[in-house]
């Protein structure tokens, strides 16, 4: 599930700039008007970022994100060829998470 | 007053596509003189982004989405698909593409004389499938559009250059699309040109329509709406010929039909001298 | 057990804290979702959420906040929001679409040396305000933005 999971990251003059896309669903929880079934929802509910095992970001996310989840944010103390890893759980326990190197 | 008298001057003058005898050369010329004369702002390779050339605050989110494009995870499962597929025969996608990746998408479409049909990419991944023993797939979303994708993604750059049709068969191919381009169809009785060449600039509800120069350049497309669903909008260009038609309430052609290859034909003629910039996003 | 407490996150959210617990290994995901503000995700209007997330509903309007976000969506299932504040010591970012029938859509608990900036792309089922709340300095502070949704025409 590695791929699930693209980022970009590059520090200039010592901010580093994220930009992360990652590969999900994002239901929300769908009632059939004529059925009455539920299709549950299904979305990233956590997404964590880390540097040097310290979290510059923790986003609590709800079905309203839309599908293939996009986050961009910045942050100071990282240089380059430092390693960035930013992870996610969804509602269904599922989790992903990458490495990145910070260019 | 004045750019309205040089645009009624133009469509009359261009009124003259409906002569089917015109040479495909001098419609090229017609086609680009009519888009340059409409959007004189508007670059000539700029057209090849559709709606966001000629409109700023759509321009603005496109711009937004092209930070992290949400093709981009299409692309990498595209990628996997041309490295990795192995057909019933043990081949690979490289035995039919020996040349590799690259610039694969700028060689489509072209007329066969051979087979006296017009060929397209996904028309001869198909055929690249199917050859090797293995279930051909879908024409217009899932693994087709994937691969679609990361092979347009490989020509971006590269300038269209559809060979202009010559002979009998490859005219007659050029002209039936071009027929489907200029002809009235469906219940609310609209032809692509109504749209995307008379029209093209003006808005239609809360939709601008988008000028036909520079329309095939992106595709495959990934379309937010198309994108509701299950999160994937990755579709082919004839996942989108169907659904135009449909929104007019005609019967739209099969995928990868006669018609609709004769349509990309002339279609992709039309851009020629733009550059490919696929996969694109719209909404 | 005490350097994974130092790695806590400032501010209030003890779900930002059991998420770093996560990725350390320590915690098992169903701990995660106990944790997930559920009850400010799924609050109806505004306050009533802002309450659940950060115990109080009162924001008070600040020019500190950009609110970057379009006048007319082109899509309202996918819209991209830009959220940026010049507020020091700012905690947490929240964005909030005040007629989506819940509607939270997200909540960012920033690190010490991260900045109050972040970008994402969000649902709106109907033409709304926008709202972010920044919280700083145990205050919340908010910017709003009506973006139209439209039904497309022939293309939508």
């Amino acid at each position: 599930m590695a791929k699930s999971i693209k980022v970009r990251a590059s520090n200039k003059k010592g901010l580093t700039t994220v930009k992360a896309l990652m590969s999900h669903p994002m239901k929300v929880e769908k009632k059939d008007k004529k059925t009455g079934k539920v299709t549950p929802a299904h979305f990233i509910q956590t997404v964590t970022c880390e540097h040097n095992g310290k979290a510059v970001l923790t986003a609590e996310w709800g079905a309203a994100i839309s599908a293939n989840p996009y986050l961009s944010f910045k942050f100071n103390g990282a240089k380059v060829g430092d390693s960035l890893k930013i992870s996610w759980v969804d509602n269904k326990g599922e989790n992903a998470s990458v490495d990145a190197k910070i260019k | 007053m004045k750019k309205l008298a040089a645009i009624f001057t133009a469509v009359v003058m261009l009124t003259s596509p409906f002569v089917v005898n015109a040479s495909p050369q001098q419609d090229l010329k017609d086609f680009r003189a009519f888009f340059k004369n409409k959007f004189p702002a508007t670059p000539m390779n700029d057209f090849i982004n559709g709606v966001y050339s000629i409109h700023k605050a759509s321009r603005e989110q496109w711009e937004a989405f092209e930070e992290f494009p949400s093709y981009e995870i299409y692309v990498d499962k595209g990628e996997a698909l041309f490295n990795d597929t192995k057909f019933k025969n043990g081949k690979g996608f490289k035995d039919c593409f020996p040349k590799g990746q690259q610039g694969i998408k700028g060689t489509y479409p072209y007329f066969s004389a051979k087979s006296g049909k017009v060929v397209t990419l996904e028309g001869d991944i198909n055929k690249c499938i199917t050859s090797n023993g293995s279930e051909k797939w879908g024409w217009k979303k899932g693994k087709m559009a994937y691969l679609s994708a990361y092979l347009a993604y490989q020509t971006r750059g590269q300038t269209i250059n559809v060979n202009t049709p010559k002979g009998e068969a490859a005219v007659a191919a050029y002209n039936r699309g071009k027929a489907h381009f200029y002809a009235k169809r469906g219940q609310l009785n609209m032809s692509c040109a109504d749209c995307h060449y008379y029209y093209s600039g003006n808005k239609i509800r809360a939709d601008i329509l988008s000028p036909a120069l520079g329309h095939v350049s992106h595709f495959p497309v990934y379309r937010n709406k198309w994108a509701k669903k299950s999160g994937d909008g990755m579709g082919t260009l004839h996942r989108r010929y169907g659904g135009c038609n449909k929104q007019v309430r005609a019967r739209p052609f099969k995928a990868q039909s006669a018609e609709y290859s004769a349509l990309e034909y002339f279609h992709t003629y039309m851009s020629n001298g733009l550059k490919w910039n696929g996969p694109g996003q719209r909404k | 057990m005490n350097s994974k407490r130092r790695t806590l996150l400032k501010g209030s959210l003890a779900a930002g804290a059991v998420g770093v617990a996560v990725s350390a290994g320590l915690l098992a995901p169903r701990t995660v979702l106990a944790a997930w503000p559920k009850s400010a995700f799924s609050a109806k209007g505004v306050d009533a959420s802002l309450s659940e997330l950060y115990g109080s509903g009162d924001a008070s309007s600040s020019k500190s906040i950009k609110l970057k976000a379009p006048d007319i969506a082109e899509n309202g299932a996918v819209v991209p929001v830009t959220v940026s504040s010049s507020i020091a010591n700012a905690e947490s970012i929240s964005i909030f679409v005040a007629k989506n029938p819940q509607p939270l859509t997200s909540s960012y608990a920033l690190g010490s040396g991260t900045e109050a900036y972040v970008a994402t792309r969000i649902k709106m089922g109907k033409t709304s305000d926008v709202v972010a709340v920044v919280k700083a300095g145990g205050k919340l502070y908010s910017a709003q933005k009506e973006v139209k949704v439209t039904i497309g025409g022939c293309g939508g």
